[in-house]
């Protein structure tokens, strides 16, 4: 969806502001949502891809106006109620009123280290062979889904080189829905800064994606 | 505005108060487990950060095999010194050149490698960051206060699928013969990400 994570090439953001020495958490709250946030995903109700999704569906304006850790949190209230484990009533009261669907499993402080050291990989094989190589000119397609895709406003309908040829991964745009996982491969597509910008763009830049099958066609 | 600096842990903060209520009608439920929480932050606080990802470079600085493999396998190449995991499944190490910086940015959301550097920086996360991380590269680098030479190609890295880039920046002058361990202390966070270069030797 075009919305408000699109950020590649927007303006009006000021300066980048790097903070020195910059401590991994600002307040105790971020710990606790950085916690909450992945023992809740650990449930296994639904996948990154949905998450990712629930987070760039806020409102723009409450997108912008929020910390990444408060879009987290405001992310997680929505899956949490569309999967069943709190209401509305839940978050109003501040408190466990209504009762919850069962998870697949709760993360025990003794499973964490393993839970992390596993992570979750997204590569998938895929029954069908490469359609791109490296060094091959392809077209990213012009599209405007309402739903989930990884495609940046500011690569579609450009013009690139195949890098690199990586593995089958996890299509974000249907395993977002609950549409299936539906591999494909994905690739590394470089662009020259001019064919992305235009006029007055960096002559020393190139900018690569990666990129699912789906969102290439040859050129 | 999307920096969060002003908060404090204040039982007054309304976000604070959200979080915690979260926390505890999950709790309640039984369905997490607050003792996972302090673990999973423990984790990040002191035992997976970017001295991880510096190993990785200064063991590639020193041992043409290893650089080699890094290269050409990165997710096998660091998981051999131990780091994988969460955030780290699918590794790519891009190295810079004296033709050829590289840049990382994910501008569709926070990716981030966090096996090898751990939980991304406030700005890396934030909009003016991903917003010209990727239309005006030499801009950005310049408020890190590097000021690139003219002629240097940028190479700027969309994490927009599940490969998470390191950078590997090129080993500074006057460091012949140092171990690891040294040159691994030059090793910053923001060389890893392409928004510095390594450390000078003092």
């Amino acid at each position: 969806m075009n919305g408000p994570q699109d950020l590649g090439g927007q303006m009006g953001f000021g300066p980048v502001a790097p903070e020195k020495d910059e401590p991994y958490f600002h307040a105790e709250w971020e710990k606790r949502a950085l916690g909450v946030s992945l023992c809740a995903g650990a449930m296994g109700a639904w996948t990154i891809d949905e998450s990712r999704h629930a987070r760039e569906s806020l409102h723009p304006a409450d997108y912008y106006a929020s910390s990444y850790y408060q879009i987290w949190i405001k992310a997680l209230e929505v899956l949490l109620k569309r999967h069943g484990f709190v209401s509305e009533r839940d978050l109003a009261a501040g408190k466990a009123l209504d009762a919850a669907v069962t998870p697949k499993r709760v993360l025990k402080a003794e499973n964490v280290p393993a839970v992390l050291a596993k992570g979750g990989p997204c590569d998938r094989p895929v029954a069908t062979p490469a359609r791109f190589k490296a060094g091959q000119h392809v077209r990213t397609k012009n599209f405007n889904p309402t739903g989930h895709t990884r495609l940046p406003r500011y690569a579609r309908g450009k013009q690139g080189v195949v890098e690199a040829v990586r593995d089958g991964f996890v299509f974000p745009d249907s395993n977002a829905h609950g549409h299936g996982e539906n591999p494909q491969w994905v690739y590394t597509v470089v662009f020259e800064g001019a064919e992305i910008w235009g006029e007055g763009a960096d002559p020393t830049l190139t900018v690569s994606i990666d990129a699912w099958e789906s969102y290439l066609e040859p050129a | 505005m999307s920096h969060d600096h002003d908060h404090h842990d204040n039982e007054l903060d309304p976000f604070a108060a959200r979080v915690r209520a979260l926390e505890t009608i999950l709790t309640r439920k039984g369905l997490i487990d607050p003792a996972a929480i302090d673990v999973i932050v423990d984790t990040y606080e002191t035992k997976i950060g970017p001295r991880n990802g510096a190993r990785v470079v200064a063991k590639a600085w020193v041992d043409p095999e290893f650089a080699a493999w890094l290269k050409r396998d990165a997710t096998a190449a660091i998981g051999s010194l131990g780091y994988s995991g969460r955030q780290g499944e699918h590794m790519q190490a891009v190295f810079n050149t004296k033709d050829t910086h590289n840049l990382v940015v994910c501008t569709l959301c926070s990716c981030y490698p966090w096996s090898v550097l751990g939980l991304p920086p406030v700005w890396y996360k934030a909009p003016p960051y991903r917003s010209r991380a990727v239309i005006d590269p030499r801009g950005v680098l310049e408020e890190f206060g590097l000021t690139l030479p003219a002629a240097r190609k940028i190479r700027v890295w969309d994490s927009t699928a599940e490969l998470r880039y390191l950078v590997v920046p090129m080993r500074p002058e006057g460091t012949e013969g140092w171990s690891e361990e040294r040159l691994a202390d030059l090793v910053t966070r923001d060389a890893m990400i392409g928004t510095a270069l390594a450390r000078e030797p003092a």
